[in-house]
Formats: C-alpha cells, structure tokens, sequence
C-alpha cells in the first residue's frame, strides 16, 4: 500500500526525511535528570499523546454519531413533534410500523432496488477489473474515464438520468423505439421506476468498485498464475479458481460498503421523482426507507415513528452485517481445506 | 534503533499497488478495447449529455428526438443559472464547506492514523475495532436529533450545521493509518523520542513529511465527498436559504416541473465541472488513492 500511494504522487521521490531534523532541532528540549519536572512532563507526553492524538474522532462521533443514536433510539419510543414535548409510548411507534402497509412497501422497495443496484453491479466491476488488468494502450485514459461517474454527485447524476429516462422525450426510450420496443414509462410503473434508479446507483458505482477490484488482483502473487498454468489451466479457469478466490476479501469488502449504501439509498430516488420525489412516485412504487423516514419526520412532523423507522434500518444493517460475517466465515474454513492451502504453501516456497 | 524492532518493515509487501509492468499481464486483444471503449462511452455519455442539454433552450431539451450536438445557449444558460437561481452563492458554500471538512478530516486522520499505527496504548485494539465499526452507522440514524439541535440554536441554514459533523471520518482515520504502519519506520519515531523530542514535533518533524502524499490523496478524496454530500445538507440547509450546490440542485430539481430543464441541467453541470476539472488533471492520484485506500485486508 505504501508503494502504492508513493507511485501516484507524481514521480516525485518517496517521502524523504531527515531524521537529523528532529535531532538537531530539539537537542535543548532532552529531559533532564531522572525526577525532574521535564521528565514527568516528557513520561506524561509518551503516556497521554496517543489519546489526545484519538481525541478528535471520538469526541466528533460522541457528539454527532453515537449520541443521536441513542436519542434517536429514545425518540422511537416516545410521540414527538417537531418543537413539541414527549410523550412515552412504549413500542408503539414499532408496532405501528409492523401494521403500516407503506413501511412494508418502502421496506420490500428498499430491498429490491438494493439487489438490482448492487448485484450487477459488482458482477460489472468484476468484468471491468478484469479488462483494465490487461497490458493496454491508454490505461489511464480508461481508468479515469471509468471513474468520472464517481466525481459526478447523487444530485446531477440523477437529474441528467431523469431527462435521459423521460417517458415522452427521453433518449433511452428513443434508443428503444429504433429497436423496435414500446416507450417505457420509467417513473410512473414500478419496475422500470426501480430498474432506473438502480441504473443510475450503478453507472456511479461500477468504475469505483472496477479500480478496487483491479488493485486487489495487481495484488495476487504472480506464481499462483503460473502454477495454475503449468497446471494446464485455462485463462477462464484460472480467473474464476485463482483470481477470485485471491480477492474474496475485497469481494466482501465492496459487498459491505455497497448494502450498507444501498440500505439507506435516498437521494437518488427523491430526485427521481420529481415533484412526487419524496412519496416515492405517486403510488410509493420507489419510497425506500429512507423517503419514508424523511416523509414522517419531515412532511408529517411525526419524529417519534421516523426515529423507530431508523432504529429498523440499523437493526437491518446489523442483522445483514452478521449474515455477511457468518457467511464469509463458513466460506473461508470451507475454502481453507483445499485451494487456500497450497496457495499458501506456494508462497512460502516462493518467498524461501 | 537497532535491527530487532524491524518489524513493519517486514511486513511491507502488500496489496494495492497498481504496478504500470506487472510480469503476467497479458496483451489486451481487440475485444478488450471494444469493452472498454464501450465502458468509457457509458461512463462519459451522461456527462456530455449534460453539457448538451445545458446549451440548448428549455423546449428543445424537453422535445424529442433528445438533442445530441451541443446548441447556442450555454452561455446564456449559465448567466440566468448564476443570477437567477444563484448557483454563485451555492458554488462559494460548497467550496467553503468542502475545504474545511477536506483540511480538519485530513489533519485529524493523520493524528489519530499516527497513533494508532505507531503507538503503544491501552484499548488500542478496542478503539481501533470501534473506528471501523462506526462506518457502518448511516447518517439516518442521527438526523433527527442534529435537525431539533441546529433548530434550537438557530443554525440551520448555517454553514457550520454541515461542517462539524464531517470534522473528522472514521474512513481517514483508517486510511492514514494503513499508509502510516508502512511507511513510517518505527526507528525514525523512537530517534527522534531519544532526542527528546516531544510529541507535536515528532507530528511536525516526522510524520508530516513522511505522510504528506497520502495526506495528499486523503484531501482529494475528501473533498469530493464533501462537494458531493446529500443527505444531511439536504436537511439542514434549504435551497432558498443558503445551500450548498447539492442542495440548491435538489430544489431545483423536485420543486416543481415548470422550471426550465435546460436550467436545471446548467445547475447539474455548475456543480459537476469543478470536480471533473480536478478528476482531468489530478485523475491518476485519486485513482491511486482509490485504490490504496480501499484495499485494507
């Protein structure tokens, strides 16, 4: 990792320092004396720093992460409004929700558009990784050509892709007019509503996944290859049973980051919309959680349910997090009996 | 320093580095290119779609066949975005916000990555196990009180309300300390301690330097994320207030649809130039920051 960013700085030397700066420089502040007031000062120096150096994480996400958790938590469970005093209602806002139709609605939204946004996805970034780790002739241009999309914010993305996926002008439905297909009425029906916005979750992803992916396999020990090809092993073979395998870690990694953003995908849909943005479409056919929550919290003034619809996305997380975890463990010892072994045998020899 | 504590070094070999010449790479045949070609089209389209709408009128924007030449009107479009809708005013917000949250986040990341890739201390795998697990929190979970906080002081509206949540990023802290734990010999800290040096000066002397190109890259990243951030803004700022451009863009963009689409399109591309001005000359140091910093296993 080290090389990594060094090489990206530009040519320009690895970082060099003099280690005869500090040296030179603090010569008069040597502590002193055994017992002295320097030297307390200086053994309280080693023993704080490393706290007072962590102070302004922990401090910021006391403040503005785990704090609002937890009142977020304590707001779930009291009627509140907006400037308004609260009442204590138990789990009531909870089982509120478990009888609302439109939390089940913006719940089952929130999980499809999240599978159809993130499993193709990484399947794309994949392929794309795959193509940019070949030898190429203007690898750069492809590597930040596949990144604009990246640079682009959730707010020009999706007003640039509304026009793109306009019922009655838009160019997609052009496109699909010369193939012969129906115009499609992307924003008023539900799946074309939810394909669109995962479209435009993707065309900002994919290329960012692609680079990760692609560092991750720059990364795979060359005679892993080479031992798979004497092996006799085709290049598809020894993707799907060298490459693959190697990445497994980043493969969960991006897994993670990407169900964690689609869980609270809110932006994209909102803008959408258009004018019915934040109900999700005019008949709910995209609210997500996100909307919902905004939509009690902000359009009703209901605080107390759009806390308990929050307190439900982190418990999602939580629950999908621990899936993940079990998930990659059992892949991991059932992996460890046979390929992970010899790999790592293999490296061991390669190294000695 | 001796040769026994020679630990990190040991250990540099590592993931994330993109080589220009690694040994195996296969020649890309012509269907690689055509792939490419094809994902750089897709990648590239919309945001010259947009440059293309934003220089036509509102009605032809809105008329089919979508127009796919750039028109005469980017200029004029430009002009009334600036004046009329103020995307000036959001321009210097999101430039603001975007900086402040881009130098603390990098200058806490680098203080609390020190420590935690360098320093012997107590609860340090605690602490860090926790730095990590707070990226998984999503904003959703602490609006609510923010927005009644920022009501009650009278900041909503106001710059700070989106600065100080996004002083420092669990993401940074964990970025500088990867980069750190390889980069920074552990003998140049412990000389400089035997000197007598205190801490800041070590910060100052020793790990500044050493870690100036990742503090580098860590800015970048940063600062586009700011640039770009939604949610949060989106609550606490409104669009006729004093926005940040993502935020002027949605009340542009859902107010209401007789608003001309042309002009909505120019805000798009208002706040997209900046960053991909930056991508175009920087584009191969965020694409190594990308992936130094992504790939932590």
């Amino acid at each position: 990792m080290a090389t990594s960013v060094r090489a990206t700085s530009g040519g320009s030397p690895p970082p060099a320092v003099q280690p005869s700066t500090p040296g030179t420089d603090s010569r008069e502040q040597r502590p002193s004396g055994r017992g002295g007031l320097r030297s307390t000062l200086y053994r309280l120096d080693l023993k704080a720093v490393p706290y007072v150096f962590l102070a302004p994480f922990f401090l910021t996400f006391a403040a503005f992460g785990l704090f609002p958790l937890i009142y977020t938590g304590w707001l779930s469970l009291h009627r509140v409004e907006l400037g308004g005093s609260a009442q204590w209602k138990g789990l009531e806002n909870y089982t509120s929700l478990a009888g609302s139709a439109f939390f089940w609605n913006a719940l089952a939204n929130t999980f499809t558009i999240g599978v159809i946004s993130t499993v193709p996805q990484l399947l794309m970034a994949l392929g794309l990784a795959h193509l940019l780790n070949y030898k190429l002739r203007g690898r750069g241009f492809f590597r930040v050509a596949v990144l604009a999309p990246y640079a682009t914010s959730i707010a020009a993305a999706t007003l640039v892709f509304a026009q793109l996926f306009n019922t009655d002008y838009g160019l997609i439905n052009t496109v699909l007019g010369w193939a012969g297909f129906e115009p499609v009425a992307w924003e008023s029906s539900k799946w074309p509503a939810q394909i669109a916005i995962s479209v435009i979750v993707t065309w900002r992803w994919t290329g960012y996944n692609a680079l990760i992916y692609l560092a991750a396999m720059q990364a795979v020990p060359q005679d892993l290859y080479e031992a798979a090809a004497l092996d006799g092993a085709s290049r598809r073979r020894q993707f799907l049973s060298v490459t693959i395998p190697s990445i497994r870690p980043t493969i969960l990694f991006t897994l993670i980051v990407s169900t964690i953003g689609a869980t609270q995908l809110f932006g994209e849909p909102m803008l959408f919309g258009g004018s019915v943005g934040i109900s999700g479409g005019s008949g709910n056919q995209f609210q997500t959680l996100s909307l919902l929550m905004y939509e009690k919290g902000w359009v009703t003034g209901a605080l107390g349910q759009a806390s308990a619809i929050a307190w439900v996305m982190l418990l999602l997380l939580l629950l999908i997090g621990g899936f993940q975890a079990l998930v990659s463990h059992s892949n991991h010892r059932r992996g460890s009996g046979s390929g992970r072994v010899r790999a790592g045998r293999m490296r061991t020899k390669a190294g000695s | 320093m001796g040769l026994t504590r020679d630990t990190t070094t040991a250990r540099a070999p590592r993931a994330g580095r993109l080589r220009p010449s690694a040994g195996r790479q296969h020649h890309a045949g012509p269907l690689t290119y055509v792939l490419l070609g094809l994902a750089a089209l897709v990648s590239l389209f919309p945001l010259y779609w947009n440059l293309v709408a934003a220089s036509h009128t509102g009605e032809r924007v809105v008329k089919a066949p979508a127009p796919l030449l750039p028109g005469p009107r980017l200029f004029d479009n430009l002009s009334f975005a600036w004046n009329q809708v103020d995307m000036g005013e959001a321009l210097v917000n999101t430039t603001v916000v975007a900086g402040l949250v881009a130098l603390s986040t990098v200058l806490f990341s680098t203080l609390a990555g020190f420590a935690f890739a360098k320093l012997a201390f107590r609860g340090k795998g605690a602490l860090l196990a926790l730095v990590v697990a707070t990226m998984t929190i999503p904003p959703q979970l602490s609006v609510i009180p923010l927005y009644q906080i920022i009501t009650d002081l009278g900041w909503v509206d106001q710059l700070q309300s989106v600065v100080l949540p996004s002083l420092v990023a669990a993401f940074g802290v964990f970025f500088m300390r990867q980069y750190l734990i390889e980069a920074l010999p552990v003998e140049l800290v412990e000389a400089a301690r035997m000197d007598g040096a205190h801490s800041m000066r070590i910060i100052w002397h020793v790990v500044f330097p050493v870690a100036r190109p990742a503090m580098a890259v860590l800015g970048m990243l940063v600062f586009v994320q700011a640039w770009n951030d939604f949610f949060w803004p989106f609550i606490a700022l409104t669009p006729d207030g004093n926005p940040t451009l993502q935020v002027a863009l949605a009340g542009l963009g859902s107010g209401n649809h007789t608003v001309d689409q042309a002009v909505v399109l120019t805000g798009a591309l208002i706040s997209t130039l900046p960053l991909l001005l930056v991508f175009a000359v920087l584009g191969k140091h965020i694409v190594g920051g990308i992936t130094a910093g992504a790939v932590k296993n």
